[in-house]
């Protein structure tokens, strides 16, 4: 029973990480109609990225921050440079030039960073507490309280501010939003903006929950997440939460207590083509 | 010549096949599938486990591995009618991670020791190796492009380019999209059949990894930057792709780099490829020598 529980809670964190991860996907699918697989690629950014600074200045906070801003800028040139310009071709072209995108950093980062496996020695400053018996560590009390404020704070800012109706007006169609006196270009900026900030905390959580940082950490996640959208309801953020959570627990559960004769990575895509046979518009999602 | 240019010959021969099909898929018949390694993989599967299980040889699996390749063509072919454009290209995409996670996974397929040991192809008794082999596989690409330029001109060519250009239009036209997108997948999944079983008489070792989804992206270069819908363009991308690392030996390191980033400048500024419409050759060509086309 402990174990059930102890499994439980991984299930937690690892669908907290999807869901931290697919959020800026299902952003910007909403407001693109774009498949972004480059962003796997930002959050490996961030992660090198947060390590970076981490052994530069031994400040998480420093770390966080600069990571954030790195990863926000380099997901703002990934949108004026790759996907911007391709808008006007059927949405294979952009997806084809996503994942050049996604490969070429994901390159880079083995260049620079070299191809070994590095380890990120932080300790998160949040507490680790018992429940009758059960372990909950310091980790991922982090991954839960960090994953809750910005779901909050990513329902508020889209829900009750400015930012958030132009936003929403931008994703329902952006020359109607031009013409209402929005700046639609700006508009998606932001979008990716804040996708790629939240992706480089996911980044940074991932490095030190597993503590590990590689090149290639955002490969099975780039293709997983885009499975999540699509399961969640395209575009649709609370359908890509749960659908994220879903996963995690059904990834941790499934396969720390049945015996499948499949690989866990091969679970999502399964659901994945499933979903768009039988119910193409997902849990949450809308014809 | 060496044996090190055969060799080099022969794989991008085995690429350019992979690749033909492939453009058939995307090129003539506009279904976006990024799952084009794991067919190239069942084709390569079924050629070895009839070679070493079954023990027959190249010339009688052939047309197994034809018809095997072309019923998973018509079965992985069928997401193509229920969903469109980029769900269709994130459904391959699923579709290669599970068929290789099946090859890496069930003992039959060998797990992930792969299958060794198969034996190379004979003719008339005598095994083909180099410059023989070689031969063949030109044999091979000669009838795959003679099948593509064939399907070009056929009603059947025509009824995919028109499905390619507005579906609503053409199945107004009374063209079936059902026929003609599985059709395609049909043919572009042999292609893919053959080049896999050439593939594993020749290297003679396969692997579940081989056929992952990284080759997929390969031969998308390959039709991408030769030229989407073009006859030559797979084969020149083939020849590009598969020439220049080997050009450029002394920056191995840097050569996915290479391939990723050319395949980005490619999508982003000539997305037709090098053969295809408003092509960049003939631009230059026409900025050169005004009033040439």
């Amino acid at each position: 029973m402990e174990l059930f529980f102890e499994q439980l809670l991984n299930g937690i964190a690892m669908g907290s990480i999807y869901a931290l991860l697919t959020l800026g996907l299902a952003l910007v699918y909403g407001i693109l109609r774009i498949l972004h697989v480059a962003h796997a690629s930002v959050y490996t950014v961030g992660a090198y990225m947060g390590l970076f600074l981490y052994k530069l200045t031994g400040s998480l906070l420093i770390c966080v921050i600069g990571s954030m801003a790195s990863c926000a800028l380099l997901g703002v040139a990934i949108e004026r440079f790759a996907y911007y310009p391709l808008l006007k071709y059927p949405p294979y072209v952009p997806l084809i030039g996503s994942i050049a995108v996604m490969l070429s950093i994901e390159e880079l980062c083995r260049l620079i960073a070299g191809p070994d496996v590095l380890t990120f020695p932080a300790e998160l400053p949040f507490p680790a507490i018992r429940l009758g018996g059960i372990n909950i560590s310091s980790a991922l009390m982090a991954i839960y309280c960090i994953t809750a404020v910005i779901l909050v704070l990513l329902w508020y800012i889209t829900s009750h501010t400015e930012l958030g109706l132009a936003m929403r007006a931008t994703s329902q169609d952006i020359a109607i939003a031009d013409a209402m006196g929005i700046n639609s270009h700006f508009i998606i900026s932001i979008t990716f903006v804040i996708g790629s900030a939240i992706a480089a905390i996911a980044g940074i959580l991932v490095g030190i929950y597993f503590n590990q940082v590689y090149p290639t950490m955002g490969y099975v996640p780039a293709y997983k997440t885009l499975a999540l959208i699509v399961v969640g309801g395209l575009g649709s953020v609370p359908g890509a939460v749960i659908a994220s959570l879903l996963l995690g627990f059904a990834e941790t559960l499934l396969i720390g207590l049945v015996e499948i004769p499949l690989p866990r990575d091969a679970l999502a895509f399964i659901a994945m083509i499933g979903v768009l046979m039988w119910r193409s518009e997902g849990l949450l999602g809308s014809r | 010549m060496s044996s090190y240019v055969i060799t080099i010959g022969t794989v991008i021969v085995i690429y350019a096949i992979a690749a033909c099909g492939l453009n058939v898929i995307i090129g003539y018949a506009g279904q976006v599938s990024l799952g084009h390694a794991a067919f190239v993989g069942i084709g390569a599967y079924t050629a070895a486990l009839l070679s070493t299980k079954v023990g027959s040889s190249f010339w009688i699996s052939l047309p197994i591995v034809l018809a095997i390749s072309a019923i998973f063509g018509l079965l992985l072919g069928l997401p193509s009618l229920r969903v469109r454009e980029d769900f269709l290209a994130i459904t391959t995409i699923g579709i290669n991670f599970i068929v290789e996670a099946i090859f890496n996974y069930v003992p039959f397929f060998g797990g992930a020791l792969g299958i060794g040991g198969i034996p190379p192809i004979a003719l008339f008794g005598a095994k083909l190796k180099g410059f023989a082999f070689f031969y063949l596989c030109i044999f091979f690409l000669l009838i795959v492009l003679a099948a593509c330029w064939w399907f070009t001109r056929s009603w059947a060519g025509l009824a995919c380019f028109a499905l390619r250009e507005e579906e609503s239009a053409a199945s107004s036209m009374g063209i079936s999209p059902v026929r003609f997108k599985l059709l395609a997948f049909v043919v572009g999944t042999c292609m893919a059949g053959l080049s896999g079983a050439l593939n594993a008489h020749y290297i003679t070792f396969i692997s579940a990894t081989d056929f992952s989804f990284p080759f997929s992206i390969l031969l998308l270069c390959m039709v991408v930057i030769g030229g989407m819908g073009t006859l030559w363009g797979p084969v020149l991308g083939a020849l590009i792709l598969g020439a220049l690392p080997e050009i450029f030996r002394p920056i191995v390191d840097y050569r996915i780099l290479f391939y990723t980033v050319m395949l980005l400048l490619m999508i982003r500024f000539q997305p037709g490829g090098l053969l295809g419409e408003n092509m960049m050759v003939r631009r230059v060509l026409a900025k050169i020598l005004p009033g040439v086309r």
